[in-house]
């Protein structure tokens, strides 16, 4: 018995520490970052596409503007490729395509961001350069990469979705006569939607929190993007570009910048959270 | 114009294995453009050689010690203190709206850009507790990045063990350690240990927030409070700033070549240990 | 298995039945005293001021309706609904004497010594030999000589030895339903209890299997008491020598098992045997 409760107080001071220590950074980058957007005003430093810390000033619209263009690009080809190969896995020939298509893409999740920024900068980049135009370092080479890298998120997420949809379903609906597409798109997507939307949205928060690859391939410019060719600087590569040489209250203005970005990936999985959770309700009732 | 299901069907069933094509097709590009100008790269000379003229020329010996420490580091404290929190959180906590908050938090640290992991080392182990760039500070910022992803990998894995395993264990008189160490965690151990792969991958790869608090030194790292260099952040270098490509490809097909490692090491792990289990 | 072999069977279950019928059972000292026992699950009255006794070497039956409590009161006797938040109780529950609810009751000890098995077999995913002698290791046995010699003596009491003695590495999820129930029965017997306690051991079991458990269940109780609940009427009245009778709660009458079948005191209780409701 007397063990037991050693035991029991052990576990609680590691876990406290644990979870204090996660509370503590996030605590942290609201103490360091929330002054300085207290100080310039939120709607200034939110809605204010001039960024010049030397001068003081501290908009960063262009950069919510390139972090969101990145990302709406990601996910057009991160859901397309990520939901595509999730029903190959679980609706089309499942045995078949698992053996290649499981492995790549956990392989896939595994290559570091810097080697797909360094593809995006040798094969990518130079393809849109010459064939779209542009400095080819742009929002598009950004869109591709992520894409590529929030692809095993959205599959992995997906695949799970789908298959906790009951097989009941499935039979049911061939049993009517369907084919297997239309059971897929009318049945068994439909009830798996709340997972899959789940999907997409935990891939989105992972490609706003993309860094190296797009510091490499999104020409960093610090305008307001108005097309797909444009260069664009996001939320996270501002931080890791300038946090080096950064000090006081431009110091500060990064980790504003790190509060802006908490915040959105909160907003993200709180969504994410809801949305899975309805799928609970309803497969309950 | 409306066609018939069945050519529907056909239609889609081709793209979507073509999308699935699409993507096999890009991991072996990738894959084959690095192994194969890199490889090549990749000697013994190479390996145990250190780097001169700024990487110029060389290998990339202290930069493999490197790695091993800060992504050595990093997972040797995260994944006993991230097991033993899921632990808790899951056998030793009523589940409540204390529990559910934990949870949420965890979620959003597992997803919180890896930069401001890096914002949050340097302030804090660099220059707080002045343990400067460093290893150390390099390894315990990626500890603290992942131990959300293990905090919460672990907890579904320890929940996915049957209620009533657990039952049936107090039911023949054992203590809630026991009962923990013995039936929870025996069955648990692919979950997590999937987990705890995850996790060695993301700090294998983490390049941003090693920058900002491990520093970049190419001498070999004489202890932890000396500054060192990983693989990824020394490819990072060597690419961007074009000090040698050939040395940079490489430098990625070592990379490359460790995470595959690791990461076919593990599933082979796990195969045995579900081959034990049945 | 054919109905010859089902026939035998029964009738040497009724032969045994009749020859222990036959020597008016021996009062026996008590080995549970229940008195003034009531639970209830947040604030839900689910046992009402129950009180009995359990005496040894005797089988007692607890038949009753559903959510009559019969359930509750056997986790009851082995603290098994301390794991259950909301739970609370008043009253005693004396094992030899003492209480169990006592401040000084060593938990696990009392769980060991009174051995439980569930209405749905939960082998758990291990080796027969491992699930037999997982309860032995914990408490503390360590010598395989021994442990071997347990296991194999429970598995004799439980009629499964002769049918798994050769393949005791084998996981135990590959027995079939019978077999898994009667690895239970001797995954418990195996820490030699002094009380026996069944929650509706053979529902969803074959006929044979049932009527082997009942066969062991028969030959145990010279060792240990034995507290069999059951949904079914008619094997409460072959397979015990007391039989008590809940209902919502209630304990509504308790007495010889022959008696309460044919010559029952409450008009409820006679209601129910003879199926008016349940």
């Amino acid at each position: 018995m007397k063990q037991d409760r050693i035991i029991h107080a052990a576990l609680t001071v590691v876990a406290l520490s644990a979870i204090g220590g996660l509370a503590l950074i996030t605590a942290f980058i609201f103490k360091e970052g929330l002054p300085l957007i207290v100080k310039v005003g939120a709607g200034k430093f939110l809605l204010s596409s001039d960024w010049y810390p030397t001068e003081g000033k501290f908009g960063i619209f262009a950069m919510i503007v390139g972090s969101l263009a990145v990302t709406a690009g990601a996910m057009v080809i991160g859901a397309v490729f990520g939901l595509g190969c999730a029903i190959v896995l679980t609706q089309f020939c499942p045995r078949r395509a698992a053996g290649l298509l499981k492995p790549a893409i956990e392989l896939l999740a595994g290559i570091p961001s810097v080697v797909y920024g360094f593809m995006g900068v040798v094969v990518l980049v130079p393809l849109i350069r010459e064939h779209l135009g542009g400095p080819g370092l742009s929002v598009l080479a950004s869109s591709i990469v992520l894409g590529i890298m929030v692809l095993p998120t959205v599959t992995s997420i997906s695949v799970d979705a789908l298959q906790a949809v009951p097989r009941s379903y499935w039979e049911g609906s061939i049993a009517l006569g369907a084919t297997r597409w239309q059971t897929t798109h009318r049945v068994m997507l439909r009830a798996a939607r709340s997972g899959i939307v789940a999907a997409f949205i935990l891939g989105m928060g992972r490609a706003v929190g993309e860094t190296m690859a797009v510091i490499m391939v999104a020409g960093n410019m610090l305008d307001v993007p108005t097309s797909p060719l444009d260069a664009v600087r996001t939320l996270t590569s501002n931080i890791a570009l300038e946090m080096g040489y950064a000090a006081g209250e431009h110091r500060q203005a990064l980790f504003a910048t790190g509060v802006v970005l908490f915040v959105i990936i909160m907003v993200l999985n709180a969504v994410a959270l809801h949305v899975s959770r309805r799928r609970g309700e309803r497969a309950a009732a | 114009m409306r066609l018939a299901p069945a050519h529907t069907q056909r239609l889609v069933v081709a793209g979507l294995w073509v999308l699935a094509a699409a993507t096999v097709g890009v991991l072996m590009f990738i894959a084959a453009f690095i192994l194969l100008r890199g490889l090549p790269q990749v000697t013994w000379q190479f390996l145990t050689d250190e780097p001169h003229r700024m990487g110029r020329a060389g290998g990339i010996f202290p930069i493999i010690v490197g790695t091993l420490l800060v992504t050595g580091l990093a997972v040797l404290v995260a994944a006993p203190v991230g097991v033993i929190t899921a632990i808790y959180l899951t056998e030793y906590t009523r589940e409540g709206r204390l529990t559910a908050i934990i949870r949420f938090g965890a979620d959003c640290l597992a997803g919180i850009p890896s930069i401001i992991f890096g914002l949050f080392g340097f302030v804090f182990f660099v220059i707080t507790l002045g343990m400067g760039l460093s290893a150390l500070s390099g390894a315990l910022t990626l500890s603290l990045m992942v131990l959300p992803t293990i905090i919460r990998t672990s907890e579904e894995a320890i929940r996915a063990v049957p209620a009533s395993y657990r039952e049936v264990s107090y039911g023949l008189g054992s203590t809630r350690w026991q009962m923990v160490t013995r039936v929870v965690l025996r069955s648990a151990m692919p979950g997590i240990g999937t987990g705890v792969v995850l996790a060695i991958g993301r700090s294998i790869s983490e390049t941003a927030a090693v920058m900002l608090t491990a520093g970049s030194a190419l001498r070999l790292p004489r202890s932890l409070l000396d500054s060192s260099r990983t693989l990824a952040l020394h490819f990072y270098t060597l690419s961007r700033e074009g000090i040698s490509m050939s040395n940079a490809y490489g430098t990625a097909a070592v990379l490359i070549v460790a995470i595959l490692g690791i990461n076919v090491t593990a599933y082979w792990l796990m195969r045995r240990f579900i081959g034990k289990m049945g | 298995m054919s109905t010859d072999a089902l026939q035998t069977a029964i009738e040497a279950g009724e032969a045994r039945q009749a020859a222990a019928a036959a020597v008016p059972a021996a009062p026996g000292r008590d080995k549970i005293v229940v008195r003034g026992f009531s639970a209830s699950f947040g604030g839900a009255a689910v046992l009402r001021d129950v009180s009995l006794q359990v005496r040894s070497s005797e089988r007692l039956a607890v038949i009753g309706p559903a959510r009559s409590g019969k359930t509750t009161f056997l986790r009851s006797l082995n603290r098994l609904n301390d794991l259950t938040p909301g739970f609370s109780c008043r009253g005693q529950v004396l094992l030899d004497g003492q209480d169990v609810y006592g401040a000084d009751c060593d938990v696990a000890a009392l769980r060991r010594r009174i051995g439980m098995v569930y209405a749905v077999p939960v082998p758990l995913p291990w080796t027969i030999h491992e699930n037999l002698s997982y309860g032995l290791r914990m408490a503390g046995m360590r010598r395989s000589g021994e442990i071997d010699a347990r296991i194999e003596a429970a598995l004799r009491s439980a009629f499964l030895w002769e049918e798994v003695k050769d393949r005791l590495k084998d996981l135990a999820a590959r027995l079939s339903g019978g077999q898994q129930q009667r690895l239970c029965l001797a995954r418990a017997l195996a820490l030699e209890p002094e009380v026996l306690v069944l929650d509706e051991p053979c529902s969803g079991l074959d006929p044979i299997s049932t009527a082997r458990i009942e066969e062991a269940l028969g030959e145990l109780k010279s060792r240990y008491s034995v507290v069999l609940v059951t949904n079914n009427t008619k094997q409460a009245a072959r397979a015990s020598d007391r039989t008590a009778f809940l209902l919502m709660g209630e304990l509504v009458e308790i007495g010889p098992t022959q008696k309460l079948f044919t010559a029952p005191d409450d008009k409820r209780t006679n209601d129910y045997i003879t199926g008016h409701f349940g």
